[in-house]
């Protein structure tokens, strides 16, 4: 059975049409069309926005603002954004990526959802219609779309090359779903010692999550082998890791720190 | 429930079709176009099987919907070839026993096609790539590999 396609002009327009009872907001339709083929009988209906704004990739200076919209494919092709296009690149295969929006992202579930990851490691800020809500917050409430209505975009400072660093660990090469997957903005001082670090995890929860304990471990240490033993050693700290066909919950948590070093160290 | 009319070009062939509102068109092309080339595997965007192009870009029709593609250039591996030629990239497919159930088959062709519009010289990495989100439970996918890398060969050749 099909479901009625509502399409609107506008974000805001878009949002008040998704208060009424189970209609969903098409991005990509990875996510809600796969949930509908599933049988999701939660869904009544799709709702989208055809606003020309919701797709563009604007970079001024150091900031980057990404429509909702933006596919994976894009950002991955846009120059401005090689720093952390490796991330872009990490979801699903070519169909997925021209498919996949920035927007989607934020709400995949766990293992999906790996350019979430990234950005709440930037420190994003996720542009709503009626909301700008720090990346931490919105994820934290992300299934509550009253009082924000409808992502519209994300915004975050472009980091330095060196200073963002993304692995997404899978089982099937070259492209697989997500065992776990890590991203850092680590900012260092002329000693390299570490004055600032955001770390953001996929799988480790039902929706990407801070290692905050990890984060102040690292603060003050220089990124050697001996100096991040504590970070790498509370890494898993506030975790409930997801069990899932891809791997156990278990495992999940006993490679975390593995990848975590290496990725520090890389 | 009403439903709605859709335009669009397939296969180069200008096509109006009235549909239900929120059919995918991977439906769209089968039960009310008649076109039976994308194959229909998990429905949920895993195994590429229902592969095709759109405007230049390779997507799933098991998870785009139909009147999204309003106005689209819409290509399945039913309008590859002409006049019975088959496109280079199934012809090197046959040539190097690159099928075996078939399954797969037209969503690997188009996923190499789109690499092939955009690449034409592809690394054996960008091949990989290219058909990443491609399931095949048959080949072990080194033959499929081999025959895009000899279709873009044969390409270049024919270019020259």
């Amino acid at each position: 059975m099909s479901l009625a396609l509502s399409t609107f002009a506008s974000a805001k327009e878009a949002s008040v049409a998704l208060n009424e009872g189970g209609a969903r907001y098409l991005g990509g339709g990875t996510l809600v069309v796969r949930a509908v083929n599933e049988g999701d009988i939660a869904i009544t209906g799709y709702v989208r926005t055809t606003d020309p704004a919701l797709t563009k990739i604007d970079v001024s200076g150091q900031r980057a603002r990404i429509g909702a919209s933006a596919t994976m494919a894009s950002i991955a092709r846009c120059p401005e954004l090689e720093t952390i296009s490796r991330a872009a690149k990490s979801v699903g295969g070519p169909a997925i990526r021209n498919m996949a929006t920035v927007g989607g992202n934020l709400f995949a579930p766990a293992p999906y959802g790996d350019f979430a990851v990234a950005l709440l490691a930037l420190g994003a800020t996720v542009h709503c219609a009626d909301a700008d809500l720090s990346i931490d917050d919105f994820l934290a409430d992300r299934d509550n779309s009253s009082g924000r209505g409808i992502v519209t975009a994300v915004s975050f400072d472009i980091p330095a090359a060196d200073s963002f660093r993304f692995l997404k660990v899978s089982r099937v090469k070259p492209k697989g779903v997500s065992v776990l997957s890590i991203a850092t903005v680590i900012d260092t001082d002329a000693q390299g010692v570490v004055a600032n670090a955001r770390i953001g995890l996929g799988c480790m929860a039902d929706r990407p999550i801070r290692a905050r304990a990890a984060e102040a471990a690292l603060k003050g240490q220089p990124l050697t082998k001996d100096r991040i033993a504590q970070a790498v050693a509370v890494i898993g700290e506030g975790t409930d890791p997801i069990t899932d066909p891809i791997a156990s919950g278990w495992y999940r948590g006993e490679v975390l720190p593995v990848h975590f070093s290496r990725l520090l160290l890389s | 429930m009403a439903r709605i009319p859709v335009q669009f070009r397939l296969n180069g062939d200008d096509r109006a079709e009235f549909i239900e509102s929120g059919t995918t068109l991977f439906h769209a092309l089968r039960d009310t176009m008649g076109d039976m080339s994308p194959k229909g595997g998990c429905h949920q965007g895993s195994c590429g099987a229902c592969s095709v192009i759109i405007d230049g870009e390779l997507r799933l029709s098991c998870l785009t919907l139909a009147e999204t593609c309003e106005g689209a250039e819409i290509e399945t591996i039913a309008g590859l070839g002409q006049d019975r030629v088959l496109h280079p990239v199934q012809r090197a497919i046959l040539d190097g026993f690159a099928t075996q159930c078939g399954f797969c088959t037209p969503g690997m062709v188009m996923a190499a096609k789109a690499l092939l519009d955009r690449t034409p010289n592809p690394s054996r990495e960008d091949v990989v790539e290219a058909i990443s989100g491609n399931i095949c439970r048959c080949t072990g996918y080194e033959p499929i590999i081999a025959a895009v890398l000899a279709a873009a060969r044969s390409n270049s050749q024919n270019a020259g």
